[in-house]
C-alpha cells in the first residue's frame, strides 16, 4: 500500500505543478496579449484613476480634471474650451484624443518613460507617475483676438513668431466645446454624433488639417519665382503682359478686376493682384522652378507637424503650361493650409528664412521640472535675404496703398496681401478671403508677427476681389494683440 | 574512547528508547512559532489592503489579529494537550490560509461596500476552529470513525440529496437556507463519504485487489465488489448532476478512484476510473446544458467579445491573471472586481493572482503542496489501512478541489463552480476544511506517536512499519 499512497501523493503534486505551469503561460508568456485585449479594461482604469496633466497658455493652465467618482475616474475638463479646441484637441473616455492631447498624451496620463524617476523600480512596483504639463508657445491675446475676430464665420487664422517658428495663435471657427466629449455617458455619445455630423464641421481643425486654394495670396509665391529665377530684375520697369491674357494652348482668357495692369511693373502688379501678370510670369519661369519654390516654402510636405500632423498643401508637378498659369494665381490645384500661408509671410519677413512652426514650448513632469523642450526643425533659406527685402517692399506696399489698407498699424511696418481664391463647380461657390502679413518695429528688422487667416463665408466681399475687408481686420486684430 | 564518554554513550542508551526506534520530537514549539508567523502574516496583509486604498490603518487591524490570534493560540493549546505528536505544520498551514482569505474577502468588500462578505466568514472562522478544537479534544483515537462508516454513508447521502427540495440558488441546488442562514451540505458530505470510502475500502482491499480476471497484464475487478463502487459512483453523481454541482460530483469520484488506488495498488481501477470518468463527462457536457457552455467557455473564452457582448467571466479572470505579471499589483490595487459576480467565492484566486503575481501565486500552491503533503506523511505513518486510506482521502480532497477551481479559472480545465480551501467565501466549506485539518492532525498525531516497544520475544513483530 505504501507504494500506492506514494504514487498517489505524486499524482497530487503532478496536480498543483500542472496548476503552476498554468499559471507561468497566463501571468507570464501570454499576458501581454491579454493585457492589450481591446476588451480589458483595466488600461482605461489606470489611465483615468489619476488627474491628468495640464496643457498651459502663457503659463497657465486651460484644461483641468473632474473627478466623476465613476470606475473611469478623472475626466477632462476645458477652461475655455471653444477657443483653444484648435490647440488642444479632445481627451474623451470614449474617443481617444487629439491634437496636443493626442500627441503629448504619454506625458500627460503620465505613462511616458521620461518621466519615470527609477524606471526599474518604477515598473517593477507598477508605480504611476502623475501627468506632465505641456506648456504651448500660444499667445492668449492673440487667440483671443482671432477668435473674435472670426466671432463663429467659418474660417480660420494661424500665427507665427517668424524668427522661432513658435504659433502663436491657431484658430478654428466654428469651433466646439471639448468638455462634451470627456466623459463616458450617453451624452458623450450624443454630443459626439451631433458635433461630427453638423453641417457646419465644427471639430474640423481647419488652420492644420484644412487646405484652401490660396488665390492670390499665392502670388507672393509666384513672385518669389520670379524673382529668385531672374525673370523679373527691377520691380518697377514695366512687363508688357497683354490683359487679358490667353492661356498658353488654350482660348480661355484670363482678365484683371482692375485696370491697370498691362503696363505695370511687378511691384504695381502684386498692389494691383494682377491675374495676368502672374499667371504669365509662372509659365515663364517654369513649372520646375515654380514647384522648386513652392516645396521651399513647404508645399507637398506631408512630413510637417507642430506637433500634430499638419495636412500638406499641394502645388502639382505635373501640369500642361495653361494648368501651371492658373496654379501661379493659387487656383487649380493649388491648395494651402491658413498654417502654410502664414509660413510663406513668415518666411518672406523673416529674410528669407523659413524656421519649422511648432506649437509646444515645454514639456515637464508635474513638478515643474523640464522633461524636454518643443521640437525645432532647423531653419531653411526659402530665398535670398535681397529676394527677401524685396518682397517685403512689396508687401509694405499693399498694406499702404493696396487693398491691405484694412491691416495697417499706426507706427508699424505692415506686409500683407490679400485674396479671393474661387471654388467649386465653375468657380460658383462662395469665394474664400484670404489676408496673409506680417509685421515689425519701424525702427526694428525683426519681424513680431506672420499671420495668415481664412474667411470662407465671405458673401457680403464677393464683389471685393482683395479679401481684405473681410479677414484683413482679424490680421490687424491678431497683429495688434502680438505688439502688446 | 575515554570513559567519561563510554558513560555518556550508555546512560543515553539506558534512558531512550532502542537506537532503531528513536521518538519523533513532538515539534510544538515550532507549531506555535509557525502560528505566529501565520497571524503576522495576515495582519500585514490586513494592514497593506488598507494603506494600498489610501485608508490609515484598518480600525480593525488589531481586532482581527487578536482575534485570529486568540483562535489560533486555542488551536494550538487542544493540540498541545490532546495530539502531542501531531505534525507541527498542518496547523499553521491552516491559520495562514484562513488568515490570507479573511484578508482576500476584506479587500474584496471594499469594491462591494452594500455587501460585506468578510464579518459573516470571519464568523465561520471561528466556528471552524472551535469544531477544529472539538475534534481534536473529542476524537480520541481516528478509529472510532470506522464504526460509524455506515452510518456516515447514509448521512452523507442525505445531506447530498435535501438541497433539491431546495429553491435553485444561482443555477445549482445545493444549498439549504433557513432563518437567513444558508449552508452547503454537500461540502460536509465530502468528509462523510471520505470516512465510508476509506473504512469500506480498507475493509474489502483484499478481494478488490487479487480477485478477478486478467486481460493481459491488467486484472479486471471481480463483478461482486465491484457492484457496490459503482452503486456508489451512480449514487453520487446522479444526485449532483440533479443538481447541477458537478465540480463536487467530480470531486467525489476522483477521491474514490484515487482511495481505490491506494488501497488496491492496482492500475487496473485507475484504467476503469479514467474510463468511467470520461464517459460520464462526455455524455454530461453533451446532454446537459450548463455544463456543455462551460465547456464552450474554456475552449473559446473570447467568443463573448467576439460576438460583442463583453468579456465573460473567464475571460476577465484570464485578465486579471495577466495583469498581475510575475510581481502582482500589489494588494489592494488590482482590478479583479471587473470580474463581477463570484468574485469572492469561485474566483478568489483571480484576486490573488492579480495582486500578489505569480509569486504569490507559487507560493500559494507551495502552501497546498504543504497541506497536502503532510496529509500524505501521516498516511505514510500508519500502519493501519483505515487510517491511511482516510489520511490519504483527505489530503486528496484539497489537492483535487484546489486542481479544479484553480484549473477552471486559469483556463486550464473547463470551469466548475468549487470552493478554494479556505480561501474563498464560503461558510460551510471553510468549516469543513477545518475538520479536515483537525482529521489530519489526529491521524498525524498517531503517525508520529512513538509506539509500545516491539515486544523482542514476538515473532515476526514489525519493525519499522514503513
Amino acid at each position: 500500500m505504501t507504494r500506492a499512497i506514494r504514487h498517489t501523493a505524486a499524482f497530487s503534486f503532478l496536480l498543483l505543478v500542472a496548476l503552476l505551469v498554468n499559471a507561468v503561460r497566463v501571468q507570464v508568456l501570454e499576458a501581454d496579449g491579454y493585457n492589450a485585449n481591446p476588451a480589458n479594461r483595466r488600461a482605461s482604469i489606470v489611465r483615468y484613476a489619476q488627474p491628468r496633466g495640464t496643457v498651459e497658455v502663457g503659463g497657465r493652465p486651460v484644461t483641468g480634471s473632474r473627478d466623476s467618482g465613476g470606475r473611469l475616474r478623472y475626466e477632462r475638463t476645458y477652461t475655455e474650451g471653444p477657443l483653444y479646441a484648435p490647440v488642444t484637441g479632445f481627451s474623451s473616455q470614449l474617443y481617444g484624443t487629439s491634437l496636443i492631447e493626442h500627441a503629448e498624451d504619454g506625458i500627460l496620463a503620465g505613462t511616458d518613460y521620461r518621466l519615470e524617476l527609477f524606471p526599474w523600480w518604477d515598473r517593477l512596483t507598477g508605480t504611476h507617475r502623475p501627468g506632465g504639463r505641456v506648456e504651448t508657445t500660444i499667445n492668449p491675446a492673440m487667440q483671443r483676438a482671432a477668435y473674435r475676430g472670426l466671432d463663429g464665420r467659418k474660417g480660420a487664422v494661424a500665427a507665427i513668431e517668424p524668427r522661432s517658428g513658435r504659433v502663436l495663435a491657431l484658430v478654428s471657427s466654428p469651433s466646439y466645446d471639448p468638455n462634451e466629449l470627456s466623459g463616458n455617458g450617453a451624452s458623450v455619445s450624443d454630443a459626439w454624433r451631433r458635433l461630427n455630423r453638423a453641417a457646419q464641421q465644427p471639430m474640423l481643425n481647419r488652420a492644420l488639417r484644412q487646405t484652401y486654394p490660396p488665390g492670390s495670396v499665392f502670388k507672393v509665391v509666384t513672385a518669389t519665382a520670379a524673382l529668385e529665377s531672374g525673370r523679373v530684375r527691377d520691380l518697377d520697369a514695366p512687363l508688357d503682359i497683354r490683359d487679358p491674357y490667353t492661356l498658353p494652348g488654350t482660348r480661355t482668357s484670363l482678365g484683371n478686376p482692375a485696370p491697370g495692369c498691362e503696363d505695370a511693373g511687378l511691384k504695381e502688379a502684386f498692389r494691383l493682384s494682377c491675374n495676368t501678370v502672374f499667371a504669365r510670369l509662372g509659365v515663364d519661369v517654369g513649372l520646375r522652378e515654380m514647384a522648386a519654390t513652392a516645396e521651399r516654402f513647404g508645399f507637398n510636405d506631408r512630413g510637417l507637424r507642430i506637433p500634430s500632423p499638419v495636412a500638406p498643401s499641394t502645388f502639382d508637378t505635373r501640369m500642361d503650361p495653361a494648368q501651371l498659369a492658373l496654379s501661379s494665381i493659387g487656383q487649380y490645384d493649388t491648395a494651402a493650409t491658413p498654417l502654410q500661408m502664414a509660413m510663406v509671410a513668415s518666411a518672406v519677413a523673416n529674410d528669407g528664412q523659413l524656421t519649422p512652426p511648432y506649437l509646444v514650448d515645454k514639456v515637464t513632469d508635474a513638478g515643474g521640472v523640464l522633461v524636454a523642450a518643443g521640437a525645432r526643425g532647423p531653419t531653411q533659406q526659402v530665398m535670398n535675404p535681397a529676394t527677401a527685402e524685396q518682397l517685403q517692399e512689396m508687401m509694405t506696399e499693399v498694406v499702404a496703398h493696396g487693398s491691405g489698407r484694412p491691416a495697417a498699424i499706426d507706427g508699424f511696418t505692415v506686409g500683407g496681401k490679400t485674396g479671393t481664391a474661387q471654388h467649386g463647380v465653375r468657380n460658383e461657390g462662395t469665394p474664400y478671403a484670404w489676408f496673409i502679413s506680417w509685421v515689425r518695429k519701424k525702427d526694428n528688422h525683426e519681424p513680431v508677427v506672420a499671420v495668415a487667416v481664412v474667411v470662407e463665408d465671405a458673401e457680403a466681399e464677393r464683389e471685393d476681389i482683395s479679401g481684405g475687408g473681410s479677414a484683413g481686420p482679424i490680421a490687424r486684430a491678431v497683429m495688434a494683440a502680438g505688439l502688446r | 574512547m575515554t570513559a567519561p564518554a563510554a558513560k555518556r554513550a550508555a546512560g543515553a542508551r539506558a534512558a531512550g528508547a532502542p537506537p532503531s526506534w528513536p521518538p519523533l520530537p513532538k515539534r510544538r514549539g515550532i507549531e506555535l512559532a509557525l502560528l505566529m508567523g501565520a497571524v503576522f502574516l495576515s495582519v500585514c496583509g490586513y494592514v497593506v489592503v488598507g494603506f494600498a486604498r489610501a485608508h490609515p490603518v484598518p480600525s480593525g487591524a488589531a481586532g482581527y489579529g487578536a482575534g485570529l490570534g486568540g483562535l489560533a493560540l486555542l488551536a494550538h493549546l487542544a493540540v498541545r494537550l490532546r495530539a502531542p505528536y501531531a505534525d507541527p505544520l498542518l496547523l499553521p498551514t491552516a491559520v495562514l490560509l484562513n488568515g490570507l482569505g479573511l484578508v482576500l474577502i476584506f479587500r474584496l468588500d471594499l469594491e462591494t461596500p452594500a455587501d460585506p462578505a468578510a464579518p459573516a466568514q470571519l464568523v465561520w472562522s471561528t466556528v471552524g476552529i472551535g469544531l477544529f478544537i472539538a475534534v481534536v479534544v473529542l476524537l480520541r483515537d481516528h478509529q472510532t470513525l470506522q464504526r460509524y462508516a455506515n452510518a456516515s454513508a447514509a448521512v452523507g447521502l442525505l445531506l447530498m440529496v435535501v438541497p433539491i427540495f431546495f429553491p435553485a440558488v444561482n443555477g445549482a441546488r445545493i444549498w439549504i437556507r433557513a432563518a437567513g442562514f444558508s449552508i452547503q451540505p454537500g461540502e460536509f458530505a465530502k468528509v462523510l463519504i471520505t470516512v465510508f470510502f476509506a473504512a469500506y475500502l480498507a475493509a474489502n482491499r483484499n478481494a478488490l485487489a487479487y480477485t478477478g480476471q486478467s486481460v493481459g497484464r491488467l486484472r479486471l475487478p471481480a463483478g461482486r465488489v465491484l457492484g457496490p463502487v459503482v452503486t456508489i459512483w451512480l449514487i453520487s453523481v446522479g444526485v449532483l448532476v440533479l443538481e447541477r454541482d458537478l465540480g463536487t460530483s467530480l470531486l467525489f469520484f476522483g477521491i474514490f478512484v484515487v482511495l481505490l488506488y491506494a488501497a488496491t495498488g492496482r492500475t487496473g481501477w485507475l484504467a476503469v476510473g479514467v474510463l468511467l470518468a470520461a464517459a460520464g463527462s462526455a455524455a454530461v457536457s453533451a446532454v446537459e446544458p450548463h455544463v456543455n457552455g462551460r465547456v464552450r467557455d474554456w475552449l473559446h473564452p473570447f467568443a463573448g467579445i467576439a460576438a460583442g457582448r463583453g468579456p465573460g467571466q473567464l475571460a476577465q479572470s484570464l485578465f486579471a491573471f495577466a495583469a498581475g505579471g510575475v510581481f502582482g499589483t500589489g494588494l489592494g490595487q488590482g482590478h479583479s472586481y471587473l470580474i463581477g459576480f463570484a468574485q469572492k467565492s469561485d474566483f478568489i484566486l483571480a484576486t490573488w493572482g492579480e495582486e500578489l503575481g505569480l509569486a504569490g501565486l507559487t507560493a500559494l500552491l507551495v502552501l497546498y503542496a504543504l497541506l497536502v503533503g503532510r496529509g500524505y506523511q501521516a498516511a505514510l505513518g500508519l500502519r493501519d489501512p483505515f487510517g491511511s486510506l482516510l489520511a490519504v482521502g483527505l489530503a486528496a480532497l484539497p489537492a483535487l478541489q484546489v486542481f479544479v477551481i484553480a484549473g477552471g479559472v486559469t483556463g486550464l480545465i473547463p470551469l466548475t463552480g468549487m470552493a478554494l480551501p479556505f480561501l474563498a467565501q464560503g461558510g460551510s466549506s471553510v468549516v469543513t476544511n477545518w475538520i479536515i485539518v483537525a482529521l489530519l492532525v489526529r491521524i498525524s498525531d498517531r503517525a508520529r506517536a512513538p509506539r509500545p516497544a516491539p515486544d523482542p520475544a514476538a515473532p515476526g513483530a514489525p519493525g519499522g512499519a514503513r
